[in-house]
């Protein structure tokens, strides 16, 4: 209860040691959970130098895809969400082999192609979820985690971000695992350093590639399972957090996987500090103000290679 | 193959002079005010494509922001219209300026950037552009300026009554950008952009100045696309910041130059006058329902000639102009 005696420039609201620390801790929760929705797009761009600008989208899919099975099998998106991240990975894939591997093709524009087509697919995808879901909000309305909180030591933390944040720290963990100690992590890496000459040792480029995707959209699918509990659900709810995925990716450095882990608390909490000192419908500013500031000073961001 | 060059940009400038002719005797045709306004749109966004494509498309830095030099001459000229009572002659030129200083300004930090990140920072810039003027009291915040009636006339830039004026000054705008571009293609800085675009580290090694290259092209597309902002402001007669710094601006200036052809002196035109209509036209038949069937036609047709013409539909004409040559 001790007042800092900081009066932000808004004047109405007092900052205490309290609510700063209550606010960096679900800023950091959130951060997490942002570094989860960005490591697809990391790992996508990593693997193939390809930025998917349909990410957003993939959330929105997975969020709808929670909320349905709630609605109809009342299965609980706790539940649900390996599901979803299982049905999302064969989504990933399937996109990939349908659609971004002929834009890999390209051979005059390639950089324009990708992003027009993958930015072409994410439209689609919305005008489909018009059309299916109608642009009507939805909500989970009764979870086993929604709307909970918990108090340790005296902070209060929403139960949904908690989980969410301890799933997306087992998935991290779960990927460096994956890269690092398993064939196909190995392959994946091999094929992200020289995919020209993985074919000579029998490694399908194509088949990694796809599974690249598949394993990026099953994340952003985790993380979008977990975030209906507690986000409305529409067909344009990807294109906000589309923008903090990508500046978290950009602060991180593009294609590298811890860097994504990083830029995500970090984002978190920015827009947590942010939030305290101006008003709402500015705390993105912050995020960006952030990033700005870090790409200029290092123009690949902070774990990108140079 | 010099004489060829020049032959090739004498005829593109006759074909341009017959094009705005014909499209200058339009109205006497087009009685219909719902087809006014999808040509003065056209011609908007062809203009304004034109405008990207300088930066983005011959100098080869991808900007998906421009809709902040957009609202920033929508804003210039009527901040100073509505407060002030400049006339929006000047408002434009002013925005125009600001935009030019504001393109450059933000260049000395985002030239250091390459490929993804420079276009992400671009999204980004526009992002916050778009937050400050929600959250600008003065500016009118969220809720935006509609600017007051003073009556037709020229010189205040306003008509109610008829499309006809914004129609001719929307063609205006669109042959200025182009004969811009025409006449930059051939020049010092023409050379150089390209240059730039293909391989900047080669470029600097043999004396091109990479960094005011990239500089002057981002003035001068930043100041026609804040010139077409004025002019949407004023056509509009009502403006907030979703509605004149949204996202989707920097996605329809970009469109009609990916689709035609990027980097290419027809490819805007061509891009927009088939992309514009299509728009206007999905989203009045199909998309009056609010069902996302515009969406789903627009998104295809996007993918489709991304992959299908990766150079844009231009270089159908130059793929058949190549048979022809070597026949």
């Amino acid at each position: 209860m001790t007042p800092l005696g900081v009066r932000t420039f808004l004047g109405d609201k007092l900052l205490t040691v309290e609510t700063v620390v209550q606010s960096l801790a679900s800023g950091l929760l959130m951060g997490l959970l942002y570094g989860l929705i960005a490591v697809g797009l990391a790992l996508i761009f990593g693997l193939m130098d390809v930025t998917n600008f349909a990410h957003g989208e993939f959330l929105m899919i997975a969020m709808y895809a929670s909320f349905f099975l709630f609605t109809f099998f009342a299965i609980d998106p706790l539940l649900s969400a390996p599901l979803v991240a299982a049905a999302m990975f064969v989504f990933g894939a399937v996109v990939y082999l349908l659609v971004v591997r002929f834009a890999m093709r390209a051979k005059a524009n390639a950089g324009m192609v990708q992003i027009f087509t993958t930015f072409g697919l994410a439209i689609v995808m919305r005008g489909l979820a018009q059309l299916f879901f109608t642009p009507d909000y939805r909500s989970i309305p009764q979870s086993w985690l929604g709307g909970k909180t918990i108090s340790i030591a005296g902070i209060f933390l929403p139960e949904p971000q908690l989980v969410g944040a301890l799933v997306s720290i087992a998935a991290f963990a779960g990927l460096y695992f994956f890269i690092h100690r398993t064939d196909f992590g190995r392959a994946l890496e091999a094929t992200r350093e020289d995919p020209g000459a993985v074919a000579l040792v029998g490694i399908d480029k194509n088949l990694v590639f796809a599974f690249g995707w598949g394993l990026g959209a099953a994340l952003v699918g985790l993380a979008g399972a977990i975030m209906a509990v507690f986000f409305y659900i529409y067909p344009d709810v990807g294109a906000s957090f589309a923008l903090i995925a990508y500046v978290t990716v950009a602060l991180g450095g593009f294609g590298s996987v811890f860097g994504a882990f990083a830029g995500g608390i970090i984002v978190g909490l920015v827009e947590a500090v942010t939030a305290l000192m101006l008003p709402p419908s500015l705390k993105s500013v912050g995020i960006y103000a952030v990033y700005l500031l870090v790409v200029f000073i290092r123009p690949r961001g902070l774990f990108g290679s140079m | 193959m010099d004489k060829n060059y020049t032959a090739r940009r004498r005829r593109d400038l006759i074909i341009a002079a017959v094009l705005a002719a014909l499209a200058a005797l339009a109205p006497l045709f087009v009685k219909n005010v719902y087809i006014q306004n999808i040509l003065v749109l056209t011609l908007m966004y062809a203009a304004l494509s034109q405008s990207w494509n300088i930066l983005s498309g011959y100098c080869g830095q991808i900007s998906l922001g421009h809709a902040l030099y957009f609202g920033i001459g929508a804003y210039t000229t009527e901040l100073l219209f509505t407060k002030f009572g400049v006339l929006p002659w000047f408002g434009m030129l002013a925005g125009g300026a600001i935009a030019a200083l504001i393109a450059m300004g933000l260049g000395y930090p985002f030239f250091r950037l390459r490929g993804h990140y420079f276009v992400i920072a671009t999204i980004v810039i526009a992002e916050i552009g778009l937050l400050l003027f929600q959250n600008w009291e003065w500016a009118g915040a969220a809720m935006g300026i509609t600017i007051p009636v003073r009556g037709d006339s020229w010189l205040k830039f306003q008509f109610m009554r008829s499309k006809l004026p914004y129609f001719y000054f929307a063609l205006a705008l669109c042959c200025l950008a182009w004969f811009v571009t025409w006449w930059l293609e051939d020049s010092k800085w023409g050379f150089w952009w390209r240059a730039v675009k293909d391989n900047p580290d080669a470029a600097e090694s043999l004396g091109v100045v990479v960094f005011n290259s990239k500089m002057g092209a981002a003035a001068v597309s930043a100041f026609l696309v804040a010139v077409g902002g004025a002019f949407y402001a004023q056509f509009l007669a009502y403006i907030d910041p979703e509605s004149v710094m949204g996202f989707q601006f920097s996605l329809l200036m970009a469109l009609p130059a990916v689709l035609g052809g990027i980097g290419t002196l027809w490819g805007p035109v061509l891009g927009a006058a088939i992309l514009i209509p299509m728009t206007e036209l999905t989203r009045s038949y199909i998309g009056g329902s609010g069902r996302g069937v515009d969406l789903i036609v627009y998104g295809g047709l996007i993918v489709a000639i991304s992959l299908a013409l990766p150079q844009g539909l231009v270089s159908l004409f130059s793929r058949s102009k190549a048979k022809g040559a070597t026949r």
